[in-house]
């Protein structure tokens, strides 16, 4: 992939004249069709499946009593009502923090050993895996997070106030790349993640496999990162910021339709 | 053992399209790690498919595959329940084999 | 009548009172989210959390409404105060140096390993249009094509020259001073550039030799 990204980049390069730029955008957009064919966010979905029925754990319990939000074991549909308010946990929660909440009550691993661990090793490989499984069970489904609780709405807020929080050595906050139509960094353009962006985009297109790094980035990795560019300190797995973070961008994605686990290149 | 191939075998009149995604790093060996040390190269090398356990397709890889690579190829006279398998081996001499059946 | 007019008021009364228990004011919200964010982070590598720690300009462009025009002057005449001049008068550096810099977006996040501007790029492409030969640029500030041009800087005898550069050198080292909530970051100010650096900046921007003048 290393040399086909090369070859596309070069074979972009060499697009010259007035309509350079039109050319430059529709070649990437034609390099991005090419990559939908054989995702290797399957691979991950596969592995995500398998976890979810198998009995793991200090308990050897599997997850399928897991509570996504629509009632114990129900997968289907769940991905597009989160994050939303649990009873049990008396917590806003998103997809991940959710199921590491799983995974300590069922099959009682530490949940704050999870959230120590770094992407893409041990457990948290694991929780990455079953989300993006989770995720493509609500694939073509459209966002629809609920309001109803108190909590719900303040969350929202909280997240609001931190979608435009300035801060770091560069001032930047969300808005300051998402909160604009039509912009973009270098090549890639930005949706404006103050309102619905459209079906496939933004919140609606994580998790997702990332062809330049060959990772699965999940919406905490993808924020983590964020933050890491925006020039904040470290975000903590699944911190309230995140949640409401998501929250935001998730209400405000109502009715776009999920096309996770998506591709990025 | 390495994770599991995604296959899918489809057929449409005479022809069937084997779509496979191999789970596999495809380590170049020109990488370094943040020590400086160079990161050993860990690539598929040869790749067979077989229809009912005929030989139909042998590749042979170098490290330019990328990571998770992505295979599609045709299959004449294949048809619904024959069975598709595909074997990866790597330079370490890892392998792997998994089927599908044409649907 | 009037027994149900009481116990209508008393109802709407009690219904009023409820949703007050349940939606919080603006400000027990702002302070909700000033929890949140204080709780959430942590150090890492050279990014600590005193980072999160806002200066005026800041707080006062953390939201989707625009300061106030009392807040915003304030804001802008802070930014100009801060700016230092370069040595020796000295406004131009090499515009080869200031192309590399502008092409490079590295730098002080926390997996950069040290926080010396020497280590940073200027990120320039990221967010403009420089030189028209670079394909690869962004669109969050304006195009910066024939900048040095466009300004009547035909050499560096102009007239023109000596306003637009201390105009430029402000801009670069406290974008604030010309527009409080600027999407740009203070390179001068935030230590993000030194002198040198910047001084490469402005001849890629205003030096007639420079391609982005051509």
């Amino acid at each position: 992939m290393k040399t086909r990204t090369l070859i596309g980049v070069a074979a972009l390069a060499l697009c010259a004249g007035a309509q350079a730029q039109k050319s430059t955008a529709d070649g990437i957009a034609e390099y991005r069709k090419m990559l939908e064919d054989g995702n290797p966010a399957e691979l991950f979905e596969a592995k995500g499946e398998a976890l979810w029925s198998q009995k793991r754990g200090p308990k050897n319990a599997s997850l399928e009593r897991c509570d996504l939000g629509l009632g114990p074991g129900v997968v289907k549909g769940a991905f597009v009502t989160l994050p939303r308010w649990f009873a049990d946990t008396q917590k806003v929660q998103d997809l991940e923090s959710r199921l590491v909440s799983c995974m300590a009550t069922l099959q009682g691993f530490d949940a704050a050993e999870i959230v120590k661990t770094p992407f893409g090793r041990g457990e948290m490989a694991n929780v990455t895996a079953l989300a993006t499984w989770i995720a493509a069970e609500s694939r073509g489904m459209r966002f629809n997070l609920p309001q109803s609780h108190a909590q719900e709405r303040i969350t929202y807020e909280v997240g609001k106030r931190a979608f435009f929080y300035r801060g770091g050595t560069h001032d930047f906050s969300c808005a300051s790349c998402h909160g604009d139509e039509g912009k973009r960094i270098r090549l890639q353009e930005l949706p404006n993640l103050t309102r619905n962006p459209g079906d496939g985009i933004g919140f609606a297109a994580w998790p997702a496999y990332r062809v330049s790094n060959g990772q699965m980035w999940s919406m905490q990795l993808r924020l983590n990162d964020c933050f890491r560019q925006q020039r904040f300190p470290y975000p903590g797995f699944g911190s309230d910021v995140t949640i409401a973070l998501a929250t935001y961008m998730g209400v405000n994605a109502k009715g776009a339709e999920s096309i996770a686990p998506a591709i990025k290149r | 053992m390495a994770d599991p191939m995604r296959i899918r075998a489809q057929a449409a009149g005479d022809k069937t399209t084997v779509r496979v995604l191999m789970s596999h790093e495809m380590e170049t060996g020109q990488r370094k790690d943040s020590a400086g040390k160079v990161i050993p190269a860990w690539f598929i090398q040869e790749v067979t498919a077989t229809h009912n356990g005929k030989t139909v397709l042998t590749a042979d890889w170098g490290p330019s595959i990328s990571k998770n690579p992505f295979l599609q190829f045709v299959v004449k006279g294949a048809k619904a329940g024959d069975k598709i398998a595909i074997t990866w081996v790597d330079n370490k001499g890892d392998k792997r084999t998994d089927e599908a059946t044409v649907s | 009548m009037n027994r149900i007019r009481l116990l209508l008021s008393a109802v709407a009364a009690m219904a009023l009172l409820a949703a007050c228990a349940t939606s919080p004011s603006p400000a027990e919200l702002d302070a909700r989210a000033a929890a949140a964010i204080k709780s959430s982070f942590r150090d890492q590598g050279i990014a600590k959390t005193d980072r999160l720690n806002q200066d005026l300009g800041q707080a006062a462009c953390s939201s989707d409404k625009v300061p106030d025009e009392a807040t915003a002057d304030r804001i802008m005449a802070e930014a100009l105060y801060t700016v230092k001049w370069p040595a020796g008068g000295q406004f131009l550096g090499d515009w080869r140096a200031g192309e590399k810099l502008a092409q490079d977006g590295r730098g002080m996040t926390w997996t950069d390993s040290s926080a010396d501007p020497n280590a940073n790029g200027g990120n320039c492409y990221n967010c403009h249009q420089i030189d028209k030969k670079e394909i690869s640029y962004g669109t969050i500030g304006p195009s910066l094509w024939n900048y040095g041009k466009n300004r009547g800087i035909d050499d560096l005898a102009s007239p023109a020259f000596a306003p637009i550069a201390q105009y430029t050198w402000v801009k670069l080292w406290n974008s604030k001073a010309y527009a409080a909530c600027s999407n740009m970051p203070r390179f001068g100010h935030m230590k993000l550039l030194d002198q040198n650096q910047i001084r490469h900046l402005m001849a890629l921007l205003l030096d007639p030799a420079s391609p982005v003048n051509r």
